[in-house]
């Protein structure tokens, strides 16, 4: 079994909104003091299920990323979780793609990669929240997709995936090869094991270029994105909060109550 | 390249709340354009519901059924909607951001050459530049970011449910309804829809839910919730969730609240051990009144709230619910 990860560096999705920053022209997000970036919690989860299937069906699985190279260390990371090889695919052509940039680098590195039985990416990116790489990529592949996969099942040749829908959730069977994103609900990623980070450091991880995977210059970077950015703006919260005080908290609690009926909320 | 087209959706054979919404910016947007707004439903009962959506003010309402096309099967979807694309040959397309509108629109986009902006806010249109500009939540909620995409390309746009007014009906309006033929090969639809499981809910549905008593990670476990049912029950609330306990498997993942859930905007929402993750404010953010039980008093859910306890819910509750029943007395 053949997996192939795509995983994306991110600024720490978790830093509290105090910390989070806008440069003075509203163009870029300052990356907070101290707090190193991370790999898209989303495409953690996709390792993860591809540890899960690996564990089950053996093989060998794949990381992809895009990014300068601070972005080796989150193929390093899915490596430590116990990943078998990474990529890092880097290339000023490569900067400010959009998703469909984006998609068809990726696109044209997995061709490089002959064999594959299963692609898996994270749902969206905790940064840019637009979530839809994962699907260009099955359009520029020509590939059966299921998004946000909760769990999988192998055999025969199908893969038979459960996917989240809003109130419940749907089951497909699907021939491989397929493309997965994958969602939240599989639950939370392992942590990578000190042999596992030991390993992980002695690798070497490749560098393709844009020459290497064979990528038109005019299909990537900012010049080819669909839409630019006009700016960034943190959203106006307008509450104010009136905290209620109470020596015990009976006291609070009624004092709340007669709160939220004069508010006409009850 | 010409027109609006909306991709509506239908539940229990009724237009859902999200497609009114449509209607209003695509309403805007074809007034804009002087150019026309068409409403596509794709599956069973599409003509039923025709009259009412013309009523709201669309131009032309469009149906497509055949066999399963009344599922929610993405792949055929999108082979549906491409061949109603390729045929008519809209210049903006507007879904739901929803359980279609995630899944289908991206691939759409893909397939049409089109331009795609996923769960936006706010649809402007500049007219120098001839160009959208939607305007999405990025980064969980923590900054918006505003686009410029030219419409020379087609435009593939999610909007979030609760950014705009849903469409009202007014006095009887012209409009047309036409019955589209797609014929889909099915050999080339790969995957194959097993089942689709809807959980009940049980009582009040969230999105309806006039008073929502939420729970968060701070409420600990499953035997906590029974407190937050407790509550709900003396407020004739429904009870949600944030991400943490539908992770961990206390309450059903139907119940979340926030950007992977369902986008609620009650007149009373009630936030306990909650700490206020953007990506849950971004479900709850639009109630009207907005109340916070949190014993630490750095939560960022105090930020968003109208009035707030700090302290702890296992306290605070039960003498909450009491007062709530001497009131009602």
């Amino acid at each position: 079994m053949n997996i192939i990860v795509c995983v994306k560096q991110i600024q720490d999705p978790e830093i509290p909104a105090s910390k989070f920053r806008l440069d003075a022209d509203g163009k870029k997000v300052i990356p907070p003091e101290g707090i190193p970036p991370v790999i898209n919690p989303y495409d953690e989860q996709a390792v993860e299920l591809a540890l899960r299937i690996k564990e089950q069906h053996g093989g060998q699985i794949t990381i992809l990323t895009i990014g300068d190279e601070g972005a080796s260390s989150v193929v390093k990371h899915a490596l430590a979780m116990g990943a078998d090889e990474g990529v890092l695919l880097l290339d000023s052509a490569f900067e400010g793609s959009d998703s469909f940039g984006t998609a068809y680098i990726l696109s044209q590195a997995i061709k490089k990669i002959k064999e594959f039985d299963l692609l898996l990416c994270g749902r969206q990116a905790a940064d840019w929240d637009e979530g839809a790489v994962g699907s260009i990529l099955a359009e520029n592949l020509g590939l059966p997709l299921i998004t946000l996969a909760e769990s999988v099942d192998f055999s025969e040749g199908r893969w038979q995936v459960k996917r989240v829908i809003l109130d419940g959730y749907q089951i497909f069977a699907v021939p491989a090869p397929v493309i997965l994103t994958v969602s939240h609900e599989l639950g939370p990623p392992r942590l990578p094991s000190g042999w596992g980070i030991i390993t992980a450091s002695k690798k070497e991880i490749p560098i393709w270029d844009a020459n290497h995977i064979e990528a038109e210059p005019t299909q990537t970077g900012g010049g080819a994105s669909r839409k630019k950015l006009v700016k960034l703006f943190i959203p106006a919260r307008e509450r104010k909060c009136e905290i209620i005080e109470g020596v015990k908290p009976e006291e609070a609690a009624g004092a709340l109550a007669k709160k939220m009926r004069e508010e006409g909320a009850l | 390249m010409k027109g609006v087209l909306i991709c509506g959706e239908l539940k229990d054979e009724k237009i859902t709340s999200v497609s009114k919404e449509l209607i209003t910016t695509g309403m805007r947007l074809s007034n804009i354009l002087n150019q026309p707004l068409d409403f596509m439903l794709i599956g069973d009962n599409g003509n039923e519901v025709a009259e009412e959506v013309i009523n709201l003010g669309v131009d032309r309402v469009l149906t497509v059924q055949g066999q399963g096309y009344s599922d929610l099967h993405p792949e055929r979807l999108v082979a549906i909607l491409n061949q109603v694309c390729e045929r008519i040959g809209p210049k903006i397309i507007l879904f739901g951001q929803t359980d279609m509108g995630r899944d289908v629109a991206p691939r759409l986009a893909a397939k049409l050459g089109a331009s795609v902006c996923m769960d936006c806010v706010d649809l402007a249109f500049d007219m120098a530049s001839q160009a959208l500009l939607p305007t999405k939540p990025v980064y969980g909620g923590n900054a918006l970011a505003q686009w410029t995409s030219p419409i020379q390309r087609p435009q593939v746009v999610t909007m979030r449910p609760r950014s705009e007014k849903p469409a009202e009906p007014g006095p009887s309006k012209k409009g047309k309804t036409e019955s589209i033929a797609v014929e889909i090969d099915e050999t080339t639809i790969r995957s194959q829809l097993m089942e689709t499981t809807y959980q009940e809910e049980k009582g009040i549905k969230l999105e309806e839910a006039k008073v929502i008593v939420a729970g968060g990670g701070g409420i600990g476990g499953s035997e906590g919730f029974g407190l937050i049912q407790e509550l709900a029950n003396a407020l004739g609330a429904a009870v949600g969730t944030t991400r943490v306990p539908s992770d961990e498997n206390w309450m059903p993942k139907s119940l979340e609240i926030g950007q992977t859930g369902h986008m609620v905007s009650p007149s009373l929402y009630i936030a306990v051990g909650i700490s206020g993750a953007p990506q849950h404010l971004a479900g709850c953010s639009s109630s009207k009144l907005i109340v916070a039980i949190n014993k630490d008093p750095q939560a960022p859910i105090f930020d968003m709230a109208d009035y707030g306890i700090v302290g702890d819910y296992r306290e605070v509750l039960p003498s909450l619910i009491e007062k709530l029943k001497d009131l009602k007395e």
